[in-house]
């Protein structure tokens, strides 16, 4: 029995130990919106946070994000309105929308290192990410858009 | 006419060399006798198992302490067949000799060291001896423990055998014949062992001390970061020079470690007490728990200690005014390839697999990206670790608490691990390229049981 945090609440998940983060998420928590690409990690499509950090989860073992804090995309805002979610949904980045909750995921982890990204520090980070539908100058577009956003609500709050 | 060998013996000559013969022979005896006088310990009478009651709180909590700070759960605990109790032992240990297993040094009569009084626990660390006189193999560092104190010893004790007996036995040695001969360690330790409390240098202050006296003696240190003979002893001359262990490298300590910027006091204070450090990265492998399990539960004092010692160590006061200029080139380096058109194809694979975790901006890395071209794993000699942590990845419980890396082992085969390690060798290190660095990924990938991680795919 693996047990660990996932979007705020515990949970247990009672599977071998060498299972991938993403089948648990999947199959056994009903948490879909994280998907699965390549299977690799060369993709990007299953990008959730652990420990507030992006990881690939299709190769990651359950073992070992036991006692971790794992955040996928359902976790993000309970309305789905997390700044990034916001201007992803202003921008319309998605296409065919399969990426995107990885994409989301790992542009959130971005801000956090990066409040204010360059465009250098977006493709440094998100390079990592694919989209076939060739979405990326929209989601540079929307990471700019949803850091402005968070670095006026910080302002507010401040 | 007599044999020919004694032929030469006639005359004054022979005479002379018959007494010198004899000489030896004496010697020889003597020798042999003193010996054995040097290698015969006697028993100590076993004792009722001490009432834990007879042990004050603050002895057993001082005891806690020194338990943590020479890792002994570490080696007595099994990690193998689902693991064991803690300190019950049967841990198995690799050496080039053959497997040994550690004993179960909870407080149990029969399997454990129940039995031991204070005197024969004290001889076993400082003499590496057992309770009934037999000599106790150096994989047990008591050429480390001889230097702690009685006060320390007693406390260690107190916590022992206030611990839960676990009646529990180990698997027999897999010393071959004559190494399995108890006699012969006595060999091993006139030759290596020098028995004797630290004594204090007076040239450094207490703190210099304080840490000089846990990392020669409790912690052990050089036990797996001095490179060992052929006999298994540490080589004197060659102190904190680096060496393999369970198929890891355990870096240089002193000042030929090579990471780009100087393991400074603040760094190894970092790295020792949290299991991770800024401009060097994360613990792992078998350094994990040094961190994890043990230093993170120790007064801090101690392991600032221990990182102003290792700081000495390694010179960090010449080395570090390097330090600036090393940090700009490497977050230079970060991103090579990362940014516009992105054509080699090896920096690709670069990309798609490790860059969104591992790219740093100017001027210094976010904690949690572990900056490729300032960390250890790219600056040793062999790709060793660097494959390690790409075969393993990193629990939530190592390195950095509660971030993980993904295991790599079905993601990338052999020949992608080789071009990835050649990649970043030539373009974030300054140092020669690896050789035969498909061969070496597979023989790392060997020593990966079980696999981490179901394929996905």
């Amino acid at each position: 029995m693996i047990k660990f945090k996932l979007n705020g609440r515990d949970v247990s998940v009672d599977v071998p130990e060498d299972t991938p983060l993403l089948w648990a998420l999947r199959d056994d928590l009903d948490q879909t919106g994280t998907k699965f690409g390549c299977g690799v990690g060369q993709c990007g499509a299953c990008t959730v946070l652990v420990g507030g950090r992006a990881t690939r989860s299709c190769i990651t073992p359950i073992s070992s994000i036991e006692g971790a804090d794992v955040t996928t995309i359902e976790g993000l805002h309970p309305e789905g309105k997390h700044p990034v979610q916001e201007a992803w949904k202003d921008i319309q980045v998605p296409q065919c929308g399969y990426c995107q909750s990885g994409q989301i995921m790992q542009a959130v982890s971005l801000l956090k290192d990066y409040p204010d990204p360059t465009d250098e520090q977006i493709d440094g980070v998100m390079g990592g990410s694919l989209c076939r539908c060739m979405t990326y100058v929209r989601i540079r577009k929307a990471i700019k858009k949803a850091a402005a956003a968070m670095q006026k609500e910080e302002a507010s709050h401040g | 006419m007599p044999p020919a060998r004694w032929y030469v013996f006639h005359g004054i000559g022979g005479r002379v060399i018959k007494r010198l013969l004899a000489g030896v022979a004496a010697a020889g005896v003597l020798g042999g006798l003193g010996f054995l006088y040097y290698a015969w310990y006697p028993p100590i009478a076993p004792i009722e198992r001490p009432n834990p009651a007879s042990f004050s709180a603050e002895q057993i909590e001082r005891g806690r302490i020194v338990a943590a700070e020479g890792y002994c759960a570490e080696c007595h605990t099994r990690t193998d067949n689902g693991g064991g109790p803690e300190l019950a032992g049967d841990y198995k240990m690799d050496t080039p000799f053959g497997a040994i297993y550690s004993s179960n040094i909870t407080p149990d009569v029969e399997m454990g060291i129940g039995a031991w009084s204070e005197e024969a626990f004290r001889r076993a660390m400082h003499l590496g001896v057992s309770r009934k006189g037999a000599h106790l193999i150096p994989a047990f560092p008591y050429d480390h423990f001889t230097k702690m104190t009685d006060q320390d010893i007693s406390d260690l004790y107190a916590y022992i055998m206030t611990r839960p007996a676990v009646h529990m036995s180990r698997r027999p040695n897999e010393l071959p014949f004559p190494l399995s001969l108890r006699i012969l360690q006595a060999g091993w330790k006139l030759l290596y062992l020098r028995p004797g409390v630290y004594k204090p240098d007076p040239r450094h202050d207490a703190l210099w001390n304080r840490g000089a006296y846990l990392a020669e003696g409790n912690a052990h240190c050089g036990a797996c970061h001095t490179p060992r003979d052929l006999m298994g002893a540490e080589k004197k001359g060659s102190a904190y020079e680096g060496a393999v262990v369970d198929n890891w490298i355990a870096p240089a300590l002193n000042e030929h470690n090579p990471t780009p910027t100087t393991w400074t006091e603040d760094e190894l204070y970092q790295y020792l007490r949290f299991g991770v450090a800024p401009l060097h990265g994360p613990a792992g492998g078998p350094m994990s728990p040094v961190p994890h399990r043990f230093l993170s539960t120790v007064p801090e004092e101690d392991v600032h200690a221990i990182a102003h010692y290792f700081a000495d160590v390694d010179h960090a006061a010449e080395r570090e005014k390097n330090d600036k200029a090393a940090l700009a080139r490497a977050m230079e380096e970060s991103k090579t390839d990362l940014i516009g058109p992105n054509v080699d194809p090896d920096a690709k694979l670069y990309q798609g697999a490790c860059a969104a975790c591992h790219y740093n901006a100017a001027p210094t890395p976010v904690l949690g990206r572990p900056d490729l071209a300032l960390n250890n794993a790219l600056w040793l000699d062999e790709p060793t670790n660097l494959y390690q942590v790409m075969l393993r990845g990193l629990t939530a419980e190592e390195g950095q608490s509660g971030v993980a890396m993904p295991s790599f082992y079905n993601a990338l085969s052999d020949k992608d691990m080789a071009r990835i390690a050649a990649y970043l060798r030539r373009t974030r290190t300054t140092l020669p390229p690896w050789t035969n660095l498909e061969k070496k990924a597979a023989e790392v990938r060997k020593t990966v049981q079980p696999v981490p991680v179901n394929s996905s795919h």
